[in-house]
């Protein structure tokens, strides 16, 4: 008996219909098998892979970035600080800093150093204004055994305290190796803020969530230094990409005996050091 | 335009970015209100679940007041965030390493679990007034119901098996909610102050004294003012319960203190300097002396001489006003404390006081009657009072 007497016209159109549905939902779902199966490793990596951050020209998977501070070098100046303000739009007060230099001067006759930095109250009036900064000569009438400067920023763990802590994951570390804020999903609950040993972030009141230092990763992504390196006059401050051997940060972590700050904390610094005391912090 | 943050002073050398407080006198209500929480949910289980019949009078009670707790948990964190539209992210999208990202799992299911437990314990009362009253009252009782109108003995042992099994479980529920709170402080290796194991613990023995406390103070101010009579065996249990989880909490607290000082790492000299000075007043005089060694002096004194009556309510009732204030300058003491010794291990910082503002005094304050204020609206709705025939008739 013919389709069309047995079911009627319509029902056989149907079904007709609903075959050819059938057959396209098999195939299609065999072509998709058959498609994962030839291409497997390229839709596994296509699932896994990080998402590829929108910067043109730049892939995050080929940089591994470090940070060098030779203190010995460092003379105090204060450029640095001035410029990350100016670069990164930071608060222009004395408690709001991304990165910033820290003072010790070891006065004859006493054990331990006294520290302070351009924040301090004494700098800021010497300065005359919290936006502007200067070390005052605080220190000229004393008998000074030893003194050096320390600059200071954010580390950018390998193993960051502040990431893992975050609530929402708004704080998180590149592929390149910088632990970043996103602004837009940041709740500003401060619990990195807490959890980061070295004081490298604050509140930013007028956004209303946490800042912290990036490295400037707006100009290293377009191959340009971070504003503190770039103004240093002294070269006190080395920048560059762990995996290009010849770059100014490996040859200083090759040639120097680096130090991190705070090592216990297993936090894994990538911010290396040259010439700190036994004081610093 | 008032300034954005409050700077706050310090002597010795501090990080710039410290001296703008990142959590103020809202975080001390936090872990506050979590402890009172789970401490009153204790005060229930202890009833319903270890059968101490004596605390028969406050077991519902005891549950509505934790509840009422519960509800306003949220609030002091809510105003802290400077985002709070964006709380939920921490929920929906959650960072699973992130101990504050746990909080929001551990209180929507202990907040779940008290209602469910809450609508079984009062069900033969919704239902009774959801059938007797005609008014709007009544209608609110008819959609309480959830169509649930049996009252029969086989569907009152069912409801009786459901509170058994939900009491047990908030247990660690309610325990859990807290301990992560410590955990949230103890976990932090950036704070000497805060950096010990035994942080959850002490949160933990801490929030139930601060319970049972709340629920004495509130169990004999609703007696007065309802005009019926204290049960004096429940409070004296609810006494002892104090005294025996306040010792502990106290030893507790003295051994963590104890190994702080005596490993005495990096930074312990401006610890010393902090206990010496600083701490003085807010630890050792309010928290220790007046709150906690008073309240366990009296306590004692009341049990040695067998005192009972009147004097023993009174006596019950000073020592759980003082714990009650002994865990709030805990609460204090741990969250102001630890952020006034700098993370140079080189500094301190003075606290920067504020009375108006989302971080003040006021804001604060009206956090913690918050709870107050609803439970005085919910025991009108859903009378918790198990008082004897006795007490009813005086």
């Amino acid at each position: 008996m013919d389709e069309k007497e047995q079911f009627g016209e319509g029902q056989a159109a149907r079904r007709s219909f609903l075959g050819c549905l059938g057959t396209a939902v098999v195939g299609g779902a065999a072509a998709v098998a058959a498609s994962a199966m030839l291409s497997n490793e390229t839709r596994a990596a296509a699932v896994d892979a990080p998402p590829v951050p929108a910067i043109p020209g730049y892939d995050w998977s080929k940089h591994h970035w470090a940070f060098g501070v030779d203190a010995t070098k460092c003379i105090g100046c204060l450029r640095c600080v001035e410029a990350c303000k100016a670069e990164n739009e930071v608060a222009p007060d004395a408690h709001h800093f991304r990165t910033w230099v820290e003072r010790y001067v070891y006065l004859e006759g006493e054990d331990s150093a006294r520290v302070d930095s351009q924040a301090d109250p004494v700098n800021i009036e010497a300065s005359g204004s919290e936006g502007k900064y200067r070390f005052a000569n605080r220190y000229k009438d004393a008998k000074v055994d030893k003194a050096f400067f320390v600059p200071k920023l954010c580390n950018h763990c390998t193993h960051p305290a502040c990431v893992q802590v975050c609530p929402t994951g708004a704080t998180f570390k590149t592929d390149d190796g910088v632990v970043v804020i996103d602004h837009t999903y940041c709740i500003g609950c401060q619990y990195c803020v807490q959890a980061c040993p070295y004081g490298a972030r604050f509140f930013n009141e007028a956004l209303k969530v946490t800042e912290k230092c990036t490295w400037c990763y707006h100009r290293i992504t377009k191959g340009l230094l971070p504003a503190c390196v770039e103004v240093c006059p002294v070269g006190a401050r080395i920048f560059g990409d762990r995996n290009d051997k010849q770059s100014p940060i490996s040859e200083f972590i090759k040639n120097n005996r680096v130090e991190v700050l705070k090592p216990e904390t297993g936090n894994a610094p990538n911010v290396f050091y040259v010439g700190i005391d036994k004081e610093v912090s | 335009m008032d300034p954005l943050f409050a700077a706050a002073p310090f002597t010795g050398y501090v990080y710039p970015n410290e001296t703008v407080f990142p959590w103020g006198v809202l975080i001390v209500v936090y872990p506050y209100l979590t402890g009172l929480v789970a401490g009153a949910f204790t005060v229930s289980s202890l009833y319903q679940v270890f059968g101490l019949k004596q605390l028969r009078p406050v077991a519902h009670f005891a549950l509505v007041t934790s509840l009422c707790c519960m509800i306003v948990v949220p609030v002091p964190l809510l105003l802290h965030l400077g985002q709070p539209e964006r709380a939920f992210n921490a929920v929906f999208t959650p960072h699973w390493s992130s101990a504050m990202a746990m909080f929001g799992y551990f209180a929507g299911f202990y907040i779940i679990l008290l209602i469910i437990e809450t609508w079984f314990v009062f069900r033969p009362y919704m239902v009774q007034q959801a059938q007797s009253r005609k008014d709007l009252l009544g209608r609110l009782y008819h959609v309480m119901c959830l169509g649930s109108y049996d009252l029969s003995d086989k569907a009152m042992r069912y409801d009786q098996k459901w509170i058994f099994a939900l009491a047990i479980l908030g247990i660690p529920g309610a325990h859990g909610l807290h301990g992560n709170v410590g955990f949230l402080f103890g976990s932090l290796k950036s704070r000497e102050w805060w950096s010990s194991d035994l942080m959850p613990v002490i949160f933990l023995f801490s929030a139930i004294i601060s319970g049972v406390a709340l629920l004495i103070v509130l169990y004999v101010l609703s007696c007065k003012l309802r005009r019926v009579a204290v049960d004096i065996p429940c409070v004296k249990g609810m006494g002892y319960t104090l005294w025996g989880f306040m010792m502990f909490t106290l030893l507790l607290e003295l051994v963590e203190f104890g190994s702080l000082l005596y490993k005495g790492r990096e930074g312990i000299d401006m610890i010393m300097e902090f206990i010496s000075t600083k701490l003085v007043v807010p630890f050792f005089v309010l928290q220790l002396s007046i709150g906690a060694v008073t309240a366990i002096l009296i306590l004692s004194f009341l049990f040695w001489r067998h005192i009972t009556g009147r004097a023993l309510v009174a006596g019950i009732m000073l020592s759980a006003l003082l714990t009650l204030f002994s865990v709030l300058m805990m609460r204090f003491n741990v969250v102001i404390g630890g952020q006034e010794i700098s993370k140079t291990g080189k500094g301190l910082l003075t606290f920067p006081w504020e009375i108006f503002g989302r971080d003040g005094i006021l804001a604060a304050g009206s956090v913690l009657i918050a709870p107050l204020l609803l439970l005085l609206v919910m025991v009108r709705i859903l009378p918790p009072w198990q008082d004897s025939p006795a007490a009813a008739s005086h």
